[in-house]
């Protein structure tokens, strides 16, 4: 019975995150485009927390919804694009289109096909603790954690050198 | 739940992705394409975590990685769109062709 209640939830967010996904790609206005995107990735935090992964969701709402989309509304007004509705798409569109349904359909029927049958349970699982998350990354995965970090630290710093003004010689 | 709901999911988030990606001329519509892929890999790895139970935490781990390394390539590459832009006064994709052979 709950898992009757659990599909109409996860179809309900299906269409929502497909509707807002293909807004994403086909919105002639680039601020709509970016909200759209938000829409998307919300629902995607939503699937998270239906697959017991609040941690990852919660992290997925600071990190993209607070940060990252916060991000690409500020290039999209840094670039002076023009925010009312303008044509963004180049004349590929009919070979993306097909390219992209081809790929939908061979993806999706060699999944279906490859997991055919393999259930996940709601019902006996308690989802994943925060615990075991922080005890994973600090032992078996502290060094790609690490390398994380590192990577990290050298996209804030090569942002910075890239997108910083050259002042030429200081005169002193 | 079949998993292979979660999977088409994806799968569908991933080629809007592409598609947003063939088709769009601004370089920052691109960028918001590319986060769409990185999604549907990040809801593959969920659903095969909560697939697996409590052996599954590598993929909730590998989520919270993809979702740094998104972080730092949406800066670094928003980066490189606006010094693009205050170069050539566009961020057309179509147009940058200085270093196409």
């Amino acid at each position: 019975m709950a898992d009757t209640y659990l599909q109409i939830i996860f179809w309900a967010f299906f269409v929502l995150m497909a509707i807002a996904g293909v807004r994403v790609v086909t919105s002639r206005n680039v601020i709509h485009a970016a909200l759209y995107l938000v829409a998307t990735l919300l629902g995607a935090a939503s699937m998270y927390v239906l697959l017991y992964a609040e941690f990852v969701a919660w992290v997925q709402v600071l990190v993209y919804v607070g940060a990252v989309v916060v991000l690409m509304l500020f290039g999209l007004m840094l670039t002076r694009a023009p925010i009312g509705s303008a044509n963004f798409d180049n004349n590929q569109r009919l070979v993306a289109a097909v390219c992209a349904g081809l790929l939908f359909a061979v993806t999706s029927f060699i999944l279906v096909r490859a997991f055919d049958g393999q259930e996940i349970d709601f019902t006996s699982t308690e989802g994943t603790k925060v615990q075991s998350i922080g005890e994973a990354i600090f032992s078996i995965y502290v060094l790609p954690f690490e390398i994380v970090s590192v990577l990290l630290l050298a996209a804030l710093v090569g942002a910075v050198v890239i997108s910083r003004r050259d002042e030429g010689p200081v005169e002193d | 739940m079949p998993v292979a709901y979660f999977l088409v999911l994806s799968a569908l988030l991933f080629s809007i992705g592409v598609y947003g990606v063939l088709a769009r001329q601004h370089a920052v519509l691109v960028l918001l394409s590319v986060e769409l892929m990185l999604n549907a890999a990040n809801i593959n790895l969920v659903a095969f975590s909560a697939m697996l139970g409590e052996a599954g935490v590598p993929g909730q781990v590998f989520a919270l990685f993809v979702i740094a390394v998104a972080a730092a390539e949406v800066g670094v590459g928003l980066a490189i769109v606006i010094l693009i832009y205050r170069n050539r006064r566009s961020v057309d994709i179509d147009e940058m062709s200085l270093m196409k052979w």
